[in-house]
């Protein structure tokens, strides 16, 4: 076996001609290609049929319209009692909302960890790490009955306020890491100088970690605003539904007979993560690269 | 590090400046205790005390409207004995974890590998195949997927090209689970991109120096990509496995929320949304989840138990 492979490797490695190299990465690519391809074409056959005509969309597997329409976009927009326009907003202003409160909350814990001294922070830390791997269920009925008690079903709070304390450990973790590798010369510098440790993590801290920030505040957004479980559970007066949860109802009661309408605000729910893809993919790249990697 | 070394520094100052060690206390401790602070009050109120709730909670009847009645370990018994909606759920959410864990493991890490030959146009690559992962766990993707793999849809398009008239996917129980193990897949391109993070790891002179001594390209991964490798396998193993068992989207948006045809699609999150809100029995929705957590806390502890004799961790 490991003869044959040396010889191999022999003829693989030393004795290829340009040509050979050319013709090896030419057939990468061509694999790679058809793998995107294959990948991508679901995607894409989801946007040409929500511009198809209706009686169009399932005579053809192209990606192609034959004729384009934008009739299953106004179809859909108002295709329940209330429009996507409503839930449009309300995805919106809890996207918002988690957003700043875990850009907030979390980078305030992970100054903490990542640059305070105070007793048992070793078994708070690892406490933290423990609710990362903690399955939600587990937590979910009680908190149900709490957040029902205070009155908050059909409001946004259930869904917003765990942001404002931090419950995602995921991102105090990522901003932990980030902190660390800033130079401890600032804070020590700036302590020095008589500043406090609030100064010290408003006026150095937060300018110095844009970038952790931002990919916190890109990743709450996606992972909110793709959020189907809690709207589900929380929310069920219409006027109240998140864009994931429009579409679902969607499905259950126009969605058999209006598969047009039902791609359409499937495209135009996905257009706001697609977005955020296309211009801040580095950040969104690197995020994962770098907490994979030191987990 | 400063600020003790300060105190020990002046500590005559120190004495007689402040009044008491509670000032002390208060000025060593009390910052990072008030940052912490939004979290502290988010793990006891939101994680701690649910924790323990729940765990009462399984012990009992609970319908939300009535108070909790105490059944013993009733529930649990139930659920193991006279529950095959339970087992059925367990079973569909195993085979998933079996199979979409390392199927799409084996995907990132081959493509990882095809991309990490200093290709022209990796960053494009990277993108297009991470872009899955971003989009997959969204509403809109399951409903896109139940038209694949519905009588009408693509796959049967392609297939009717070979003259295959295949089946409807979604509502046959034999291929249903399948279709939603093949979504997971299609979202190899997270765990992809720490694998490519964990290839650059590597030092290259490791594999001049192994090709310098004859070994070919397969004894070269074998004996120095995948041991040294295996961290990030470990890892990528573990926060994937641990997504899988809670996944819960797909299945209910593939299966209107019902887990048919005949519960091949009751994922074990579905069949305890479907008690807990669907039925208000939030006692056994209760034992359902401690379960769950029995089950994810063994997974766990059982790979951390191993990893020392497959992870290779160099210092």
């Amino acid at each position: 076996m490991s003869d044959v492979s040396n010889r191999l490797t022999v003829v693989g490695e030393r004795q290829l001609t340009p040509m050979q190299r050319k013709l090896i990465s030419v057939l990468t690519h061509v694999a790679l290609l058809a793998v995107s391809v294959l990948m991508l074409y679901p995607l894409l056959w989801l946007l040409a049929a929500s511009f198809r005509p209706e009686n169009e969309i399932f005579t053809s597997a192209s990606i192609w319209p034959s004729s384009w329409s934008i009739d299953s976009y106004i179809r859909g927009w108002n295709g329940l009692r209330t429009s996507f326009g409503t839930f449009y907003i309300n995805s919106f202003i809890i996207s918002g909302l988690s957003v700043l409160g875990n850009v907030m909350a979390c980078s305030m814990a992970a100054y903490a960890f990542a640059r305070l001294d105070f007793k048992f922070k070793n078994f708070w830390f690892a406490m933290m790490l423990m609710t990362l791997m903690l399955p939600y269920q587990v937590t979910l009925i009680p908190q149900y009955v709490l957040f029902r008690q205070l009155g908050w079903v059909n409001t946004f709070l259930p869904l917003v306020v765990p942001k404002f304390l931090a419950a995602d450990g995921f991102f105090i973790f990522l901003m932990v890491q980030f902190f660390r590798g800033l130079p401890k010369e600032l804070d020590e510098a700036a302590q020095m100088d008589g500043c406090s440790p609030w100064r010290i993590y408003w006026k150095i801290i937060i300018p110095l970690s844009m970038p952790v920030l931002a990919t916190a505040a890109i990743f709450t957004f996606i992972w909110t605003w793709d959020d189907f479980f809690g709207p589900l559970i929380y929310l069920s007066e219409m006027k109240t539904y998140t864009v994931m949860l429009g579409l679902r109802t969607f499905t259950d009661s126009t969605g058999e007979s209006d598969y047009g309408g039902l791609f359409a605000m499937s495209v135009l729910s996905i257009v706001p993560i697609f977005l955020f893809f296309l211009f801040f993919q580095r950040l969104l790249i690197e995020g994962i690269a770098t907490t994979g990697m030191k987990r | 590090m400063t600020a003790r070394s300060l105190e020990s520094g002046a500590p005559a100052r120190e004495r007689a400046a402040s009044p008491s060690l509670w000032s002390r206390i208060w000025q060593n401790h009390a910052p990072g205790y008030l940052f912490l602070l939004p979290w502290l009050i988010g793990f006891f109120g939101l994680t701690i005390g649910p924790i323990v709730t729940s765990f009462y909670l399984s012990f009992t009847d609970f319908d939300l409207l009535t108070s909790p009645d105490w059944v013993g370990a009733n529930n649990y018994v139930r659920m193991f004995t006279a529950d095959p909606k339970f087992w059925a759920s367990m079973r569909v959410t195993v085979i998933f974890v079996i199979f979409s864990v390392p199927l799409k493991l084996a995907f990132a890490l081959a493509v990882a590998l095809l991309l990490n030959r200093g290709m022209r146009g990796l960053p494009l690559y990277r993108a297009l195949f991470y872009l899955p992962s971003l989009l997959g766990a969204s509403v809109a993707i399951a409903i896109l997927w139940r038209q694949i793999f519905a009588r009408d849809g693509l796959v049967n398009d392609f297939l009717s090209v070979f003259g295959i008239a295949g089946p409807s996917w979604i509502s046959n129980p034999q291929y249903s689970l399948w279709t939603i193990i093949i979504l997971a897949v299609w979202q190899f391109g997270s765990p992809m991109i720490i694998f490519l993070a964990g290839l650059r790891q590597i030092p290259q002179d490791m594999y001049e120096a192994a090709s310098l001594d004859g070994a070919g390209k397969w004894r070269q991964f074998i004996k120095i990509t995948l041991p040294l490798l295996t961290p990030v396998v470990f890892f990528n193993a573990i926060i994937q496995t641990i997504e899988a068992f809670k996944s819960f989207t797909p299945a209910f948006i593939i299966s209107g929320g019902t887990g048919n045809p005949i519960n091949s699609t009751l994922f074990y999150t579905l069949y305890l949304y479907q008690e807990a809100f669907g039925f208000f029995r939030m006692g056994y929705a209760s034992a359902l989840a401690w379960v769950l957590l029995a089950l994810v806390g063994m997974f766990t502890a059982f790979s951390f138990l191993t990893s020392k004799y497959w992870v290779h961790y160099d210092e």
